[in-house]
């Protein structure tokens, strides 16, 4: 589903960031990207939904070359692409249900579809109940989930998160993940970055490990738990 | 630049709430499953109509700010207007002048009527001259009584001070103005002829002001024009700025420039038709304000002159106006800011 293929990425500053990285995200997997910060996590993130171009090598999502894509079909693609990115938050100027809907909005969908789907969404993160308040009134935890539900909404092929559950105390992240998990269940591939250890440790899924901008050999196949 | 509104600045995309409620009363009815590209064109649409709608809602939540664009848009609109409105009202009153711009023979007193008109006819065969009228001492004696109002003075008179006069009409368009000023210098000659005098001159003075009076108003559009456009287009990346948070969101959930553009361009019309509203009802004040003032001056000089303001066109034009100078301005803020706006 994701292909990197000698994908390098350095910015204008002349940093660089990924150095000619290479792998493979199966179609049912959930993986975890850990790494020290500045290692490049969300780099290799942004590549993905074309918010960042490499500066060599190819992304490939779901068979289609991202290089081929020019400036007017990047929005289509991000619409088969759910973010949760630390910060795009919500908007807090109009209630949970607006901001789950607005994935839908943009896609274009008919009015009759979007109120079933929206609550479809809300429904598995837990937030059925809290649909017409503003996201200000939830918890952290409840905002992010919130967040999930709206990258979620649009059914997207490929669920991304830019540490998840950063400011989260420990339950709040197993809750979250647990959340992660029940989509990839349904057949959304998802990829996690996070720099919290102790989590992935407990989680059995496959875990890659960037450093300065590269794969660590050794960890790639550590905790491999297929399907 | 204007710093008008760094309050209002919310287009805003609609929210799915008002969707929701709409489609609930649809689907009471009975509905047909229409074909997925029917739902999309129907979604597109009532997507416009919804952002058009919130657009302006979010205006009326700002109302001051708001009031204050749609005055300096309607005050930079209404000015040249005003001076169009002027012009057009001179044109009105000078295009009977075409015909007063005609040749008057006093005869002296010697002549008599019949040869008056002799003479006349005999000028009629002047291809410059295409008609004339004699006015007979006694007639131009009643003329001058009912237009001066001092009939009673001039019936105290012992005799009738005034001439004779042929009238002589030149034939539009044909010879310029010197040839008639020739024809005039021939007449004179005539022994019959006392005096013989064009009006022509000064009609020709007023054209030309006009003339000038139209380019003076026309730069001033051109100006007070791209004012309006500089304006919307201030306050429109005033508007984009306060909300590029929400944009960055829109942009990394897959909306589209369209769509990102949309609530933006529909709020610089808004801007601009609003605009032309206020500009139109300036005009009609102006035009109820002065039609007195003209009324009693035209009563004066007996003219059946009526002020005219702008009519159903001048007024469609004024709004389009409006609607063009807010839509570009909004334009050119969206296509000058919008793209440097990325989620990071
Ligand atoms: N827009 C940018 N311009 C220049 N350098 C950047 C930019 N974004 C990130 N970097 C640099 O690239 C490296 C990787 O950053 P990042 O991908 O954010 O790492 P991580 O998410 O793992 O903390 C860092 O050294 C960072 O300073
Ligand atoms: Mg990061």
């Amino acid at each position: 589903m994701i292909q990197f293929d000698n994908v390098s990425k350095r910015y204008s500053s002349g940093h660089e960031a990924l150095n000619r990285l290479s792998f493979q995200v199966r179609r049912d997997e959930m993986v975890f990207l850990t790494g020290h910060s500045g290692a490049g996590k969300s780099t290799l993130l942004k590549l993905i939904m074309l918010m960042e171009r490499p500066s060599a090598g190819q992304v490939l999502v779901n068979g289609q070359n991202l290089k081929k894509l020019g400036r007017r079909q990047i929005p289509y693609h991000r619409r088969r692409v759910g973010v949760v990115f630390q910060n795009h938050q919500l908007l807090f100027d109009r209630t949970v249900f607006d901001n789950v809907a607005l994935p839908l909005l943009i896609a274009g969908y008919h009015p009759r579809d979007v109120g079933r789907r929206v609550r479809a969404a809300l429904d598995k993160v837990g937030l059925l109940k809290r649909e017409k308040q503003s996201p200000i009134n939830l918890s952290g935890g409840e905002q992010q989930r919130v967040g999930i539900a709206r990258a979620v909404v649009n059914k997207p092929l490929v669920l991304l998160a830019d540490e998840p559950t950063g400011n989260l105390d420990p339950e709040l992240s197993a809750e979250i993940m647990l959340l992660f998990k029940q989509f990839n269940q349904v057949g959304v591939t998802v990829l996690i970055a996070t720099h919290d250890l102790a989590l992935v440790a407990r989680m059995p899924n496959r875990m890659m490990a960037l450093r300065d901008g590269q794969l660590v050999p050794g960890h790639e196949q550590s905790g491999v738990a297929l399907g | 630049m204007v710093n008008l509104c760094p309050v209002m600045s919310n287009p805003g995309w609609p929210l799915a709430k008002t969707v929701s409620q709409r489609t609930s009363r649809r689907e009471s009815g009975a509905v047909q499953r229409k074909s997925r590209v029917s739902d999309r064109l129907g979604a597109w649409r009532s997507h416009h109509r919804l952002v058009a709608s919130q657009s302006l809602q979010r205006l009326l939540t700002h109302p001051l700010a708001s009031i204050l664009t749609w005055m300096v848009i309607g005050i930079a609109l209404a000015l040249p207007a005003s001076l169009f409105i002027a012009l057009d009202n001179l044109q009105q009153l000078t295009g009977g002048w075409d015909s007063a711009a005609r040749i008057s023979v006093y005869l002296h007193d010697s002549v008599s009527e019949s040869a008056g008109r002799r003479l006349g006819e005999k000028l009629l065969e002047k291809p410059e001259i295409s008609d004339f009228s004699y006015i007979s001492k006694a007639e131009a004696l009643a003329e001058f009584s009912t237009l001066s109002g001092f009939g009673s003075v001039i019936d105290e008179l012992p005799d009738n001070p005034l001439p004779a006069v042929v009238l002589l009409q030149p034939a539009l368009g044909l010879g310029s103005a010197e040839a008639l000023e020739v024809l005039v210098r021939e007449v004179q000659q005539l022994p019959e002829v006392e005096l013989a005098q064009m009006d022509v001159q000064w009609v020709q003075r007023l054209y030309r002001l006009m003339e000038l009076g139209k380019r003076v108003t026309l730069a001033l559009a051109a100006l007070l024009g791209l004012g309006v456009l500089l304006v919307t287009g201030n306050t429109i990346r005033l508007a984009i700025e306060s909300r590029r948070e929400e944009i960055e969101v829109v942009k990394l959930v897959g909306g589209t420039d369209a769509y990102v553009r949309r609530p933006f361009i529909y709020t610089g019309v808004w801007y601009g038709f609003g605009g032309g509203i206020v500009a139109w009802f300036l005009l009609l004040g102006l035009v109820a304000w002065l039609d007195g003032a003209v009324a009693g001056l035209v009563g004066l000089y007996d003219s059946q002159f009526e002020l005219h303001g702008l009519g159903v066109a001048g007024s469609a034009l004024l709004l389009l106006a409006g609607v063009l100078l807010g839509l570009g301005g909004s334009w050119l803020a969206v296509s000058r800011h919008l793209g440097a706006i990325q989620p990071q």
